[in-house]
């Protein structure tokens, strides 16, 4: 593949554009399920860790600075090869088989990265999840879809803007106090 | 409390670039001589910028779900179906003897056990469960012989007579080529079925499979403007559902479709009936034949029944049999190539959006 058509590639997977996330994954998720199911796994691992390397590489094309020193190709296997080694070493298994042809690069900070935006993640999501309706849609409707606190207060059938607004004000502090509570306690 | 709500707003104004340039000029004035406000700023606008990121990575995971299935469905990535059935057998094979013993020592148990609970059990008359299709508006015998008597003329002009549906129920999409699952008891003494689908169509089906112990049927959507979709967003789930796990369901009571919650509050069904188990969900008549799903996005079962002696008592048949039920089919040559979604999509997606996603294959089963 070409180095043009793999930027291009790139650009689009940072965009979240469905025909190049499509494209990247058709062309290696294969590669990695090989090597999952070589290694002691189902092709339920294979699938869990090819989406976790490309969760890696769309967190790198979101940002307008990276730039690919390899192909996309040994990007997904090596950080695949080494989410799959981290969770055999977590069932005390170490060794890994697979075919000596395949390029590696080193991936040890994409991989850290990964590691703390994951548990940011799943931080929001428990604070999130327990936040509770109305909240979860208030905040919702406003921050994620960014409708207007007019549209909002209508749909929700609140009598006027401001008790719409004076409402998501409370949920928002509730959300951030869940949220950094975790985050406070959280060492990277 | 007014003062934090208003600085905070004004934070956001800030932050969003929303700001006049001379509100923007006394607002970083502010700032730098406060440094709680100032520290303010920096934790909202790393708060907002996790809560975006938040979002973004959700439809990126449900996209990449999306993409797998639907990339497993054309086959342009190996299929894993195969690997996972391939384990089940050597798993089957491996455990085989002990699987019979325990299946034996559980058969005469539950052998006994159900002949104590026969002997000692009060008889039931079968009214105490109500099948749940509904009756369509209340056409009284008047209306069906001036129907009659429209159709007389109609037939003497020669036009096909329309249609009127009598009953309904609701069905779900179980393979994006059109096979559907509903009850049995829907579809029984039918003349007519077609089913209606989210824009208020109706397409025609045919039966091709009716199991009435399990109450269970499969129709095949036979109609030219029929639109299969590329993959099917819920998965059917092979394992029984666990106790207290939260459930929903949605169907036709009426025209519109309906969401209902509740949760498994039994595994077994009316009088311990292995094949249904029971849920505590309100269901109405045209409730039958709706998919009941859990937070994953993954059938457990199908709503059939509700006892009329209680509220809210509701029983559903267990989805493995769905499962069963295809294996039937396939013996039928024409059916071999379906394969139902064994992953859920929406997963990781609200209740909102997963019915938004859900709603648009779940039809009106309506019989005449």
């Amino acid at each position: 593949m070409t180095i043009e058509k793999e930027t291009l590639l790139l650009q689009g997977l940072g965009r979240n554009d469905r025909k190049a996330v499509e494209a990247i994954y058709k062309d290696n998720f294969n590669m990695v399920q090989a090597l999952v199911i070589k290694n002691n796994g189902t092709s339920e691992d294979a699938k869990d860790i090819f989406q976790e390397a490309m969760i890696v590489l769309y967190e790198k094309a979101k940002s307008d600075s990276f730039i690919l020193n390899c192909s996309l190709s040994t990007f997904l296997y090596s950080v695949s090869r080494r989410l799959w080694l981290k969770r055999l070493m977590q069932q005390n298994r170490f060794l890994i088989v697979e075919e000596s042809d395949n390029e590696l690069v080193k991936v040890d900070d994409d991989i850290e990265d990964h590691e703390r935006i994951n548990t940011e993640f799943n931080m929001m999501e428990r604070s999130i999840n327990s936040l509770g309706e109305p909240c979860k849609s208030l905040l919702d409707a406003f921050y994620i879809q960014k409708r207007s606190m007019q549209e909002i207060s209508a749909s929700f059938g609140y009598t006027n803007a401001d008790n719409a607004k004076t409402q998501k004000y409370k949920c928002l502090m509730r959300l951030k106090k869940l949220f950094f509570s975790q985050y406070k306690n959280y060492e990277p | 409390m007014i003062d934090d709500f208003k600085l905070l707003e004004d934070v956001e104004r800030y932050i969003n670039g929303q700001m006049t340039p001379d509100e923007r000029v006394q607002f970083e004035g502010l700032r730098k001589s406060n440094p709680e406000i100032d520290q303010l700023v920096v934790e909202h606008t790393f708060f907002l910028h996790q809560m975006n990121r938040f979002d973004d990575m959700k439809k990126f995971k449900s996209g990449l779900n999306d993409i797998h299935i639907d990339l497993a469905e054309k086959g342009a990535i190996k299929s894993t179906r195969l690997k996972g059935r391939a384990k089940v057998i050597y798993l089957v094979n491996r455990y085989k003897r002990v699987a019979a013993i325990a299946a034996s020592i559980a058969g005469v148990t539950a052998l006994t056990i159900s002949a104590l609970v026969w002997s000692i059990s009060p008889t039931t008359p079968r009214k105490e469960i109500a099948q749940l299709n509904r009756k369509f508006n209340e056409l009284n015998q008047k209306n069906a012989m001036l129907g009659k008597q429209i159709n007389e003329v109609k037939d003497q002009i020669g036009t096909a007579p329309a249609v009127t549906y009598k009953t309904g129920g609701t069905g779900f999409l179980i393979d994006a080529k059109g096979l559907l699952v509903t009850n049995a008891h829907v579809i029984a003494n039918a003349k007519y079925i077609a089913v209606q689908n989210s824009d208020g169509k109706d397409l025609k089906v045919k039966i091709v499979y009716v199991d009435v112990d399990r109450d269970l049927a499969i129709l095949k959507i036979e109609d030219s403007a029929y639109r299969a979709p590329k993959s099917i967003p819920y998965s059917i789930k092979r394992s029984n559902a666990d106790l207290a796990e939260p459930v929903y369901t949605l169907g036709f009571p009426r025209n519109d479709i309906v969401y209902g919650e509740g949760y498994l509050s039994a595994k077994t069904g009316f009088n311990g009936d292995t094949l249904t188990c029971q849920i505590a969900i309100a269901a109405n008549p045209g409730n039958s034949g709706g998919p009941i799903l859990n937070h994953n996005g993954e059938v457990i079962g199908i709503l059939s029944t509700k006892q009329t002696s209680a509220e809210g008592v509701v029983f559903a048949t267990q989805s493995k049999f769905i499962y069963s039920a295809l294996n039937q089919l396939q013996k039928d040559t024409a059916y071999q190539k379906v394969k139902m979604p064994s992953t859920s999509s929406i997963k990781n997606l609200d209740r909102m959006q997963q019915v938004k996603k859900i709603s648009d294959y779940v039809y009106m089963v309506k019989v005449n």
